[in-house]
């Protein structure tokens, strides 16, 4: 058991598993880097270095760099998945989604019920999301509602590295179509991650806080954020509970729905749009089956109805922040 | 390279059999008997049969939303896809995909498919596998001429010659995506296109099904040596619109009539194989009743089997969840 940080966990978790499993294989732009060109091989390994020093151990067959073409690789690596390999394909912004979602939500997603059972596709899709890059409109979403509304896709979002490890190597092992989404500002946040191969279930919520007055549910980076604004609470006597779903599809709602019976406040952090979101998801499922548990108003926390913006002092703005959570559930309690 | 007798008579029994099952269903959906969309593959038999008379379970094809004679080709089981076409239970996809999405990947066949230019990054894929593990099999895209103008199709071609994949796509240009004319919608020429991404490409009569059989052993010889992708482009016509319930009035007066007359690809064959004494007209004739029986039984059985019932409806979409 070492320190390690998200990238070194994600990347821990995809060598153990190709040693494991020969069919696994890692595809997708500048994965390895430098294909083709006169400099040094593995130059990238990944535009933030996450996938770096595969290919020396595994070789150009199993660590694949692609053209910029993510409808072919992705069609690619959904055709190869129905058909026997075990691939682990970057996207590398869900950003760039728009371009080759036909290949994941019409195709890789259908297979097994279009096909009446008989598909197996062992897909994973890994990609980059979220806001704090100052990276603008088109490399900073959280598209993962989009994703979550699709039956046959599973969808993920690790909230720490010893979760990123378990899950990506839950998403490897499962034999369904995989989405797998990593916070592009998460990457060097560090704890202790066991060095042995270890996976963490689809749909099995995690209580990162447990408390007796508000509900907090929180993704992926929003975990860490509703963390701080408990333990702060905590000390002004608001005891709250957090729960991290992990995946979004599968989701836990029985977990959910008895966090919030026992504590009859829910606020609900999302980084989307608020629009058919999980927040919007979550206070729908609390209104539908536990109405009468709640003491007050669902309070949600989202990012606006409103693009990305690129100046920090608006993004800034923009993401939803340990204040913003704080002023929610403190407004909550005063209901 | 010469056809055996046993696989004459076998690419016959194929092309018969698809006729027979499409004009089947053309009446079928006519009478109104058959749900949701068809389209149909009669008058392009040669170019299906003729390229997976090459190919084995290994091989993997990727076909499109015209995919009937393609599973007919590639094997699947008539009986299970008549009743797929149906909606019944215990068709090929329990009911569940449809005409369009008809698919047995036990067989190698990775489904019609709904989107067109939907199948090309898929063969990609399966490419990919045959060549990571090296089963020593090939992939196969089948695209319409409407199809050659996706960008996944343009991706696909990139990508199978910069991985050296395994690969051929077979354009079937029968001259109209949907009502458009190919003439028209296709820009510049499809086999110049293949070579511009530096691969063979030939251009193949597709009413011929000698040369559409041999043009596939040439280009799945090639990707099964390991030399890489090949495009062929088919030229061939449809002999129903493209959907049934098409009036097809973008069509020349007399167009349809003058192609059955004059290139038919079954009475092509058959003229060929009996003038040059390779097969006797009764072994033909028996081929031509054997195949209607076969379809005539299959449409008997799915429009007696029964459909999906409700317990079906949420099963198969996960592996587990």
């Amino acid at each position: 058991m070492a320190k390690k940080s998200y990238r070194q966990a994600i990347a821990e978790a995809l060598r153990q598993e190709m040693e494991r499993d020969a069919r696994v294989i890692v595809m997708g732009e500048d994965v390895a880097g430098g294909m083709g060109a006169p400099g040094e091989d593995d130059a990238w390994g990944g535009p933030l270095g996450v996938t770096k020093g595969l290919m020396p151990i595994f070789g150009r067959d199993r660590v694949l760099d692609t053209p910029i073409t993510e409808s072919a690789f992705i069609g690619a690596a959904a055709g190869a998945a129905a058909t026997g390999l075990r691939p682990v394909a970057e996207l590398m912004f869900v950003d760039f989604f728009g371009v080759c979602f036909d290949q994941i939500f019409n195709q890789a997603a259908k297979f097994r019920y279009m096909f009446g059972g008989k598909a197996v596709t062992p897909l994973v899709v890994r990609t980059m999301y979220g806001a704090g890059f100052r990276a603008a409109s088109q490399h900073s979403q959280c598209l993962y509602p989009v994703f979550t509304h699709i039956p046959g896709l599973k969808v993920v979002l690790p909230s720490s590295p010893y979760e990123a490890k378990g899950l990506l190597i839950q998403a490897i092992r499962d034999d369904d179509p995989v989405i797998f989404f990593e916070h592009k500002a998460m990457y060097d946040e560090e704890e202790e991650v066991p060095d042995e191969p270890y996976a963490i279930p689809f749909g099995e919520a995690n209580l990162t806080r447990e408390g007796d007055d508000v509900t907090i549910v929180a993704f992926g980076r929003m975990v860490g954020f509703a963390n701080q604004v408990a333990d702060k609470l905590a000390k002004d006597g608001i005891s709250c509970t957090v729960v991290d779903p992990r995946t979004t599809s599968p989701l836990d709602s029985d977990t959910i729905l008895e966090c919030v019976e026992e504590t009859g406040r829910l606020v609900v952090v999302d980084e989307a749009h608020p629009r058919c979101s999980m927040a919007s998801d979550i206070a729908g499922l609390a209104a539908q089956h536990v109405f009468g548990a709640l003491k007050a108003p669902i309070q949600m926390v989202t990012a606006p109805h409103a693009p990305v913006p690129f100046s920090p002092s608006l993004e800034d703005l923009y993401i939803p922040s340990p204040d913003k959570i704080e002023a929610a559930v403190r407004k909550t309690m005063a209901s | 390279m010469q056809l055996s007798r046993e696989e004459l008579l076998k690419a016959y029994r194929q092309m018969c059999l698809i006729r027979a099952f499409e004009d089947t269903v053309h009446e079928e959906f006519s009478a109104g008997n058959i749900p949701g969309f068809v389209h149909l593959y009669a008058g392009e038999e040669a170019s299906g049969v003729g390229v997976c008379l090459h190919l084995t379970d290994k091989d993997c094809i990727a076909s499109t939303h015209r995919g009937h004679g393609h599973c007919i080709a590639k094997g699947c089981d008539v009986g299970g896809m008549m009743k797929e076409i149906f909606g019944r239970a215990d068709g090929l996809c329990g009911g569940k995909g449809g005409s369009m999405h008809i698919a047995d990947l036990s067989k190698g066949m990775m489904g019609a498919n709904g989107i067109v230019g939907g199948g090309p990054p898929l063969i990609c894929g399966a490419a990919l596998t045959a060549k990571t593990l090296k089963t020593g099999g090939v992939a196969i895209a089948f695209v319409g001429d409407g199809g050659s103008n996706q960008g996944t199709t343009a991706e696909s071609l990139n990508l199978a010659k910069v991985w050296n994949l395994p690969a051929v796509f077979v354009f079937e240009d029968n001259g109209y995506a949907e009502s458009t004319a190919s003439s028209w919608s296709v820009a510049g020429d499809l086999v110049e296109r293949g070579k511009a991404y530096g691969m063979p490409a030939r251009r193949v009569d597709g009413f011929d099904f000698f040369e559409v059989w041999d043009a596939a052993r040439e280009a799945i010889e090639r990707a099964r040596n390991g030399d890489g992708p090949s495009v062929l482009h088919v030229k061939l016509s449809r002999y129903y619109g493209h959907f049934e319930g098409d009036a097809m009035t973008y069509r020349a007066p007399g167009e349809i009539d003058a192609v059955k007359a004059q290139k038919d690809c079954i009475a092509l064959f058959k003229r060929r194989v009996t003038e040059a004494g390779l097969l006797e007209p009764d072994q033909l004739a028996a081929i031509e009743d054997e195949t209607a029986r076969e379809v005539a039984d299959a449409l008997v059985d799915a429009k007696a089997a029964p459909p999906p019932g409700e317990a079906k409806l949420l099963t198969d979409v996960y592996v587990a969840y």
